[in-house]
């Protein structure tokens, strides 16, 4: 009975979902952000690390959500290793994009994340996949946690 | 179609409702979010249609026809609130925008008109936002104590907590709800009342869920304040209504300034109109009172006894077998509940939940229902919520359990 939702919970998703692979903190991590949804008391945050060179290299969430926010945490938490600021911004645009209108710009960090395009056909469920992005893009404009550490 | 179910005719009254029968991607709807906003019935259509069809101009300004018509039917439905709850006199009645707009004037006017700094306001564990977000306002703005009555873990209002706090502070104000949006928990507002008098504090209740299914009487109650909104009573939205005593409006300020809540006005000073126009600034929602009027017309020709005779059965069924299904959790146990059943499914998020039902046909709201602190209380982030209403079928209680077991399959 539920086949027209099969675009939404692609097994990815339900298996992301279910067992994340990166839900959990960094013990050491160069910025951190959150995101909120009041609308349905949805929370997601981020930790991220950077390599010398600024570009991502390990990231963690902690989220409390449904199935759609914790696979796109997931996913997320793999797409965006290697970016650095500029890249990250870029596919986050590409990802609301995608999520929103169901099409995708040519970005190849964005075929990990086609899984998610789904949602795209569930206006009320597109703010449960972008909450994720929303604390990672907090965790760029928030002030450097190591820097501050270090005085 | 009168079974021994339900005392009301189902066939025919759905047939009031005319988005009953549309269908959802193909499938019946099947529609259980009536606590967050209700179906209209064809009379307030109607109501609201005519009036813009054939009678309508602004209300007691125009020395014409239509005007004085119009002005008519918008104090008629003053008349018919009144006896819908039971107030003592048509001038308690103070037509709002909404539930959320009754209390912020209860938090401006009476708050920071007549409270005390060094005073409490006395909310509960299960409010909605509504009657949360105004009180702090007015502590923080007026220097109001606010304090928070805590609930038991059936989701019953602890009234042993409920005295002592009463009796351990200087309690202004109660305001808690008549019934949880959440938990479905009726409060016993007369007891509530007594308590909250016996300390020389003033009570509102907020019966935004509680007018629906039953009769209520603000008199019986022996409250002071009691808030609703219409288009969960089967009436359109941008009407909602405040009761308030009328000595308790007569020595409250006015809430907004505007024209039609004054007496005379000068650059030098005003002077304020009689209750309860001193609370109606500018033009009121003309045609939602026309539409609320039918709307209490409509459930009054039905009979709050059978509408809660029916609801009643549903909520015993629906508890009854929502409670079969394994790994689903629901929320709430009070002893006097209306029509809202509140769960949860392990192993799936609410919103999860929701999308699958939704996808069935199946209306139903999931999140914090606007009580986030409520959640926090039960230790919970969201539910998934099915309420109900006079048009509710057992049939679609059937068709949501069956459809759980389903999502229950999907997400195993
Ligand atoms: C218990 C309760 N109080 C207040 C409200 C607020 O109603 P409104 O949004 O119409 O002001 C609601 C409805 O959402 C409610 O269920």
């Amino acid at each position: 009975m539920f086949e027209d939702v099969a675009d939404l919970y692609q097994q990815v998703i339900l298996d992301r979902g279910r067992h994340p692979r990166h839900a959990h903190r960094l013990d050491r991590f160069d910025a951190t952000g959150k995101g909120d949804n009041p609308m349905c008391g949805d929370r997601v945050q981020v930790w991220v690390k950077r390599d010398d060179a600024g570009a991502i290299s390990d990231v963690g969430f902690e989220a409390r959500g449904c199935a759609i926010c914790i696979a796109s945490a997931d996913l997320m938490a793999e797409a965006v290793i290697g970016h650095d600021a500029p890249g990250l911004r870029a596919l986050s645009d590409d990802f609301a994009q995608m999520v929103r209108s169901g099409q995708s710009a040519s970005n190849a960090a964005l075929e990990q994340l086609k899984p998610l395009g789904g949602v795209s056909d569930f206006p009320s469920r597109v703010k449960c996949a972008t909450l994720p992005w929303q604390a990672l893009m907090g965790a760029l404009d928030a002030p450097d946690e190591t820097e501050a550490a270090h005085g | 179609m009168k079974d021994n179910f339900s005392p009301l005719d189902l066939l025919a009254l759905r047939a009031d409702f005319p988005i009953l029968s549309e269908t959802v991607r193909g499938k019946p709807l099947v529609f259980l979010d009536s606590a967050a906003s209700a179906q209209k019935p064809r009379a307030v259509i109607e109501a609201m249609r005519d009036a813009m069809e054939h009678q309508y101009a602004n209300i007691h300004r125009g020395l014409h026809w239509m005007s004085e018509r119009t002005t008519e039917a918008y104090e008629n439905a003053r008349d018919l609130t009144a006896i819908l709850i039971g107030a003592p006199s048509r001038d308690e009645i103070v037509f709002t925008r909404n539930s959320t707009e009754a209390i912020n004037l209860v938090a401006h006017s009476y708050g920071r008109g007549m409270m005390h700094r060094g005073q409490a306001v006395l909310i509960s564990e299960m409010e909605h936002h509504a009657n949360i977000v105004p009180w702090q306002m007015l502590r923080d703005a007026h220097g109001i104590e606010l304090l928070v009555c805590p609930i038991t873990d059936d989701g019953d209002l602890d009234y042993v907590a409920y005295e002592r706090l009463l009796a351990s502070h200087r309690v202004g104000l109660v305001a808690i709800t008549h019934m949880s949006n959440v938990l479905g928990t009726y409060t016993n507002g007369a007891r509530l009342a007594a308590i909250a008098h016996a300390h020389g504090a003033k009570i509102l209740l907020d019966g935004s869920q509680a007018v629906v299914h039953r009769a209520v009487d603000v008199a019986a109650l022996d409250a002071d304040f009691y808030v609703f909104t219409g288009h969960k009573l089967y009436g359109p939205t941008g009407i909602g209504v405040l009761w308030a005593r009328a000595e308790l409006l007569d020595a409250m300020p006015p809430f907004m300034g505007g024209g039609d809540m004054i007496g005379s006005v000068s650059f030098e000073r005003s002077t304020w109109a009689r209750i309860p126009h001193k609370f109606e600034a500018g033009t009121p929602a003309i045609l939602e009172a026309i539409g609320l009027a039918a709307a209490i017309r409509y459930v009054k020709a039905i009979g709050f006894d059978e509408i809660g005779a029916h609801e009643q059965a549903l909520v015993d069924h629906a508890l009854a077998r929502l409670s079969d299904i394994e790994g689903l959790t629901i929320i709430g146990r009070a002893q006097d509940r209306g029509g809202v059943v509140s769960f949860t499914m392990r192993g799936a998020h609410a919103h999860d939940v929701a999308t699958l039902l939704d996808r069935a046909g199946i209306a139903v709201r999931a999140g914090h229902h606007c009580a986030e602190p409520l959640m926090r209380r039960l230790g919970i982030d969201s539910t998934a919520r099915a309420s109900f209403a006079l048009y509710t079928t057992k049939e679609e209680i059937d068709f949501l359990a069956d459809t759980l077991l389903r999502v229950r399959e999907f997400f195993a």
